[in-house]
């Protein structure tokens, strides 16, 4: 799969209260709604003007803070194609594998990519193409790669269930 | 060559001899937490398409993020919560009113020493402080589980935290955590399993020791751990629900890191907005003007908590202008903090008191600051929006800190009060 967008760029410690805020966790339940409200607090643009396939960058500790899935949801909503970063907070990273987004550790794209490159991220081939360079990424671990390739942890667990559609 | 806590933790739940860092391993856990995203989560099992969840016994389910109710939308969020709890069997239910939920895992005899945690809540780290191994997921997961009863978890490097020597005295487990994690950093112990040792931390009671593992998810950790000892064992007596079985890292585990601190050393401290490793010592910022003081959460709203806040208090008003909000953090802490006559100590002080809850925390209500205002408060996080404006200023401190703030209108150190 390789997903080609734009980059939106942040800086380290970026966290699901600006992602996605604690004030709406209870009183917005519709996926299409929490899209709205993505990346509210951070950067008020965004939400108008992220495209299918874009690409945020991050430093490190992406996603630290709350356990809330609606910071992926709402990602997700959005249609961004992936998230590279130098590190993730743990349970947005699992959030992310779950909801089959993809969620790249890749120090050194972080490094070289501005807000507005172009790119293209490549899974197979474990590749971030831009004009600054091209950068290389260790795939995802072997036992939770069949969750992502399912399309997330819910078609997964219905897989291994084999409940139908 | 010996193992941390948690590969021998993990090991055992896995069944297997022995695990290494990097592994990834599926495990049965022994308790799983949610709260009012129970709703939601239902939803989500609801989609998985099993009509019944596999093993109701192992879910505990607390309403705690917006108790009670404030609006007509959280209200009915209780009400799929209570229906899916009764249809599914699902036993281990403790509705409004009873307390934050890591509060309530730990009353109710959840938390114990060897046992494996899951929370759909990032602060279910807390139950560590009793030897569990215990991990915040996400909502799928939970969802996941109770279609499957099982997760998968990595079995993370572990940091080795060793705190020689006592706190000093008006220096509390809140200051030692604050420290350590403005020291190394709010990714300082990303995905790592964090061990707490040394005097300095088996020297505090059970309160104030569940505030270190409770804000460990603010260093990016996995979980956090203190070992079990007699003060372990002493708290869960006629708590414990289950046989207690405790697991200690070998002493010649491997270590990603091993870091060594100095109680003696430790003084008060804040965590200065908008990031929890933003620490300075409370001297440092003394004199910021607060509009509202907040005593309560899963860090800080123990009957330990409010007794040396009621004690600074005692006798005194709280500044005009100054809004403290108390929440005892469960119904348990609600009636000793009663009968110890604190709660009377604080509305006499001019403080207002709510029911156990999350409260204002995550902005919900019962307490959310306006626009430009400045809080000082006990909870673990204090991230731009975090209490429900983005134009706000919270300031995370000791009940001690918090306290002598409420009085002086300002933030102070206690002793300066
Ligand atoms: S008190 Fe605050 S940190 Fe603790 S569980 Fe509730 S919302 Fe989360």
């Amino acid at each position: 799969m390789t997903i080609r967008g734009t980059v939106w760029k942040y800086g380290d410690d970026v966290n699901t209260d600006v992602i996605f805020p604690g004030k709406y966790t209870y009183t917005v339940s519709d996926p299409a709604e929490m899209g709205e409200h993505a990346l509210e607090d951070l950067d008020p643009e965004f939400r108008f003007q992220v495209q299918p396939g874009d690409v945020i960058v991050g430093g490190k500790n992406f996603g630290c803070g709350s356990s809330r899935e609606q910071a992926v949801t709402c990602l997700v909503t959005k249609r961004v194609g992936a998230i590279v970063a130098r590190s993730f907070g743990r349970i947005f990273y699992r959030n992310c594998i779950n909801n089959a987004l993809p969620a790249i550790t890749c120090p050194e794209a972080v490094d070289a990519l501005e807000r507005g490159d172009q790119v293209e991220v490549d899974l197979e081939a474990g590749e971030i193409r831009s004009p600054k360079g091209t950068f290389t990424f260790p795939p995802l671990p072997e036992a939770v790669m069949g969750i992502f390739e399912a399309g997330g942890l819910i078609p997964y667990t219905r897989k291994r269930l084999g409940v139908g559609e | 060559m010996g193992h941390t806590f948690a590969e021998k933790i993990l090991a055992r739940k896995a069944g297997l001899a022995q695990v290494v860092p990097g592994q990834i391993v599926e495990v049965t856990p022994d308790a799983a937490l949610s709260h009012d995203n129970t709703a939601p989560i239902s939803g989500i099992f609801q989609k998985i398409g099993v009509p019944r969840v596999a093993r109701p016994d192992i879910h505990v389910v607390v309403l705690d993020h917006a108790c009670p109710a404030p609006t007509t939308k959280h209200a009915q969020n209780h009400k799929v919560t209570r229906e899916f709890v009764a249809e599914q069997g699902i036993e281990h239910f403790y509705d409004v009113g009873r307390g934050v939920c890591h509060q309530v895992l730990a009353e109710e005899g959840f938390a114990l020493p060897g046992a494996l945690i899951v929370g759909s809540d990032s602060h279910t780290p807390t139950a560590g402080a009793f030897g569990a191994f215990a991990v915040g997921i996400g909502r799928s997961e939970m969802a996941a589980i109770m279609a499957t009863a099982r997760i998968w978890l990595r079995v993370p490097e572990s940091l080795k935290i060793v705190v020689h020597g006592q706190l000093p005295e008006g220096v509390t487990s809140k200051d030692l955590a604050l420290h350590v994690i403005g020291d190394l950093g709010a990714d300082g112990g990303l995905y790592q399993s964090v061990e707490w040792h040394g005097e300095g931390v088996e020297t505090l009671d059970m309160e104030a020791r569940m505030v270190i593992p409770n804000l460990m998810a603010e260093m990016g950790a996995k979980n956090a751990t203190i070992p079990p000892d007699e003060v372990t064992f002493n708290w869960l007596e006629g708590r414990a629900r289950a046989p207690v079985e405790p697991v200690y890292p070998d002493a010649d585990a491997v270590y990603a890191r091993v870091v060594e601190y100095d109680a003696g050393t430790i003084e008060p401290v804040v965590a200065r907005p908008h990031t929890v490793d933003n620490v300075a010592p409370v001297r440092q910022v003394a004199g910021t003007r607060i509009d509202q003081a907040f005593l309560g959460t899963c860090t800080n709203g123990r009957l330990s908590d409010l007794a040396m806040a009621a004690r600074v208090i005692e006798g005194r008003q709280v500044a005009p202008g100054v809004r403290l909000i108390v929440i005892p953090a469960s119904s348990e802490v609600y009636l000793a903090a009663l009968d110890a006559g604190y709660l009377r100590t604080f509305v006499e002080a001019g403080a207002v008191v709510e029911s156990p809850g999350c409260g204002p925390c995550m902005g919900n209500h019962l307490g959310v600051p306006a626009e430009g205002e400045v809080s000082v408060s006990t909870a673990n996080r204090n991230f731009r929006g975090r209490m429900g404006t983005k134009e706000s200023d919270v300031y995370l401190a000791s009940p001690l800190v918090v306290a002598a703030s409420a009085i002086a209108g300002e933030i102070v150190h206690p002793r300066d009060l």
